[in-house]
């Protein structure tokens, strides 16, 4: 194991997989000479070379269009977003083109390609810039989305996208990249996508949270260990394909559910969440599925504005006491 | 700001007066010190986010719409403080946006990518490279179609020339001849990418010819050539509704945002060193006093004025306070 940040653990599995696989190249905005815009890249044109760290013009739908080209005859791209709201300009390309190729041929042509780069919320960077991007990709069969929280996932998810033979989206975050933790330097050290993780054991109530939420459900559940009430924490990992698997264990052990999420609630991840553990364990729980999510509105730009829109800690707790039949002090 | 300066007979040999010179001079440097003042905020904390400075590209702005009327419409990408500046919005509010407070132009709900002044037809501040070129197709669209003589500018930069929107707008807005112009601000770098490691035809107006309206390349820092330029434009736009594409030959004097520094690895210090000789202000203030339409104490006077009122400005965005929570949930629909 060596401690190092989200970005280095990326960096880290981009590079081993490179290595690994001759197929394996990158393609994307001033991810080469100019050593990534957040710099996940960095170094990596001076191993790799040229051929191998493809810098673009601002044509998003372009490269990914030639990056779905390139994977249905056998090369292996990975694609970067600079951020994940440009991903917006190849939605066609990644909706009608990527997700459905392998269905459309009847299984002859699939397209083993990563879209990865930052989204979701980041520091005053507003509506356009500042948003939970994951809804639009996860409605789509034939994509796998993955977002991964800790540094350690980044590396082992990144790889095991790589290595799929489908179509993933891998939504990282601006504001995780100098977040460190530990993270294995074995090459093989691979996470399979489609397995959520328990990160916190806890008896009274599931929470279900991801990213820069999951960081702020643990500090709500190690507040509330002091109250008496024991939070366990699910982290999804993948959001397609689901574990539903580990969810609905986790929710019949605490008769209890409260799903966080950054983005607008309104048909958000806790929707989905919300319906399938009330289908497959209504009779389990003790009180009804709560979401606390982002407020259904856009991002603003106005630092008060912005604090407003993502969950807090404190709503996070409300949450967990409501479900838990507790009043707050 | 936002008036039509047009040629007057002076014995310069300029092409403009006094009172012109005056105007181009102070619009140039309210830009300039705005923003020298915003770097400043940025420095402490009072504007978040992304902030991208216009310094050294001023005379495009306001060359441009000193060939406008009021009535004609702006709009641009997200380095656009000079372009909303020069179509005529209050320096105070647009300070205010930047600050995030409730009398900013965008009620602090855009900040400094999303400037927008329906009181000056400036229709944004967009921060997707790209989207705003079909957009402006649109109301070059709505121009024609309510039978005005308005005309509508599109300013650009280098970076959205590949994107498909780019081709898309120009060849709608020829096919269907609309009063659109191109203003391309080709500061020869999108971020860390020099135009020529992104367009294979690096004459950015040349593309005009392929979609068979008129397109020409201008010197972007001299803001007497820019008005000379957009003049002819603007014409054909207002009387024969034939868009145009202009390229400005500019150049961004800092780095790409507060966040990249100036002399970063995709070019050289002594190329910023050497482009910084051709700062348009100073150029232009020379070119006014040497040829004696300007007296020395004539220009003094012009930055005495512009100082007063960025620090005006920025007392105004100082004092307004944030904006009130419930603001969160109001604009997401227009209520009627
Ligand atoms: C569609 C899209 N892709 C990428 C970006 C990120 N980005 C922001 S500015 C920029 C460079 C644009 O350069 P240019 O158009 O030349 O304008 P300049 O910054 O030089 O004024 C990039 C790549 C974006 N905002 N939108
Ligand atoms: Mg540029």
């Amino acid at each position: 194991m060596a401690v190092m940040t989200y970005r280095d653990a990326l960096n880290m599995a981009l590079r081993e997989e490179m290595r690994r696989d001759g197929r394996v190249f990158l393609i994307g905005e001033e991810i080469g000479l100019y050593d990534g815009a957040y710099k996940v890249t960095q170094g990596l044109l001076k191993e790799f070379g040229p051929q191998r760290v493809v810098d673009t013009p601002i044509a998003e739908s372009g490269f990914t269009g030639v990056g779905i080209g390139a994977a249905m005859v056998g090369l292996r791209p990975v694609v970067e977003m600079m951020t994940f709201n440009f991903a917006l300009l190849a939605l066609d390309q990644i909706v009608n083109s990527a997700a459905k190729m392998c269905y459309m041929s009847g299984g002859q042509f699939n397209v083993p390609i990563v879209i990865r780069g930052p989204g979701g919320p980041a520091a005053q960077l507003a509506a356009q810039h500042s948003q939970s991007m994951e809804t639009y990709f996860y409605h789509v069969p034939g994509l796998k989305v993955v977002r991964p929280t800790t540094p350690m996932d980044a590396k082992g998810l990144l790889k095991a996208a790589i290595r799929d033979d489908n179509p993933v989206i891998f939504i990282e975050s601006e504001t995780l990249y100098h977040v460190k933790g530990e993270v294995p330097e074995d090459p093989e050290f691979l996470i399979p996508l489609g397995k959520a993780l328990v990160r916190r054991e806890g008896t009274d109530v599931t929470v279900i949270a991801y990213m820069g939420m999951m960081y702020r459900a643990m500090e709500a559940a190690e507040d509330l260990e002091k109250e008496g009430i024991s939070v366990e924490l699910v982290d999804p990992r993948t959001l397609r394909p689901m574990d539903t698997e580990t969810i609905i264990n986790s929710v019949r052990k605490t008769h209890r559910c409260v799903v966080v999420e950054a983005g607008a609630g309104f048909a958000g991840m806790g929707s989905e969440i919300g319906a399938f553990v009330t289908e497959q364990a209504f009779d389990d729980l003790d009180a009804p599925v709560e979401r606390v999510t982002g407020a259904n509105a856009p991002m603003p730009y106005a630092r008060n504005l912005e604090k407003l829109k993502t969950p807090s800690k404190d709503r996070i707790v409300a949450a967990i006491r409501r479900v838990c039949n507790v009043n707050g002090s | 700001m936002a008036k039509t300066l047009t040629r007057s007979g002076t014995s310069s040999g300029l092409g403009v007066d006094a009172a012109v010179a005056r105007q181009l001079l102070g619009d140039m440097l309210l830009i300039r010190r705005f923003e020298e003042k915003a770097a400043e905020a940025y420095a402490l904390g009072k504007i978040g986010g992304f902030l991208h400075l216009y310094i050294g590209e001023e005379a495009v702005a306001v060359g441009t719409t000193s060939m406008l009327r009021p009535d004609d419409y702006a709009i641009s990408a997200y380095r656009e403080h000079g372009h909303c500046l020069a179509k005529g919005s209050d320096p105070k509010r647009v300070m205010a946006e930047l600050f995030g407070r409730r009398d900013g132009l965008s009620k602090g709900k855009g900040g400094s990518m999303h400037l927008f002044d329906k009181g000056t037809n400036f229709l944004g501040g967009h921060a997707i490279v790209g989207a705003h070129l079909p957009i402006a197709v649109g109301v070059g669209f709505a121009i024609k179609y309510r039978g005005g003589d308005q005309v509508i500018v599109c300013y650009f930069g280098d970076g959205a020339v590949p994107e498909g929107e780019f081709h898309e707008a120009m060849n709608l807005a020829a096919l269907w001849k609309l009063p659109v112009l191109f203003l391309c601000e080709n500061n020869r770098y999108a971020m860390g990418t020099s135009t020529d490691r992104a367009l294979a035809q690096t004459e950015i107006w040349k593309f005009a010819e392929t979609y068979g309206v008129p397109g020409e390349r201008v010197d972007g820092m001299d803001v007497l050539a820019i008005r000379d330029a957009v003049g002819r434009a603007v014409a054909r736009a207002r009387t024969e509704k034939t868009p145009s594409l202009i390229e400005a030959d500019t150049y961004r004097f800092r780095g790409h945002s507060m966040r990249d520094p100036a002399g970063a690895v995709y070019r050289t210090r002594e190329e910023v060193e050497r482009e910084k000789l051709r700062d348009p202000i100073v150029l232009f203030r020379e070119k006014v006093v040497s040829a004696g339409v300007l007296s020395e104490a004539d220009a003094r006077a012009v930055e005495k004025d512009v100082n007063d009122r960025i620090d005006e400005a920025v007392a105004y965005a100082d004092a307004s306070p944030e904006p009130p929570g419930e603001w969160l949930f109001t604009d997401i629909y227009k209520e009627s």
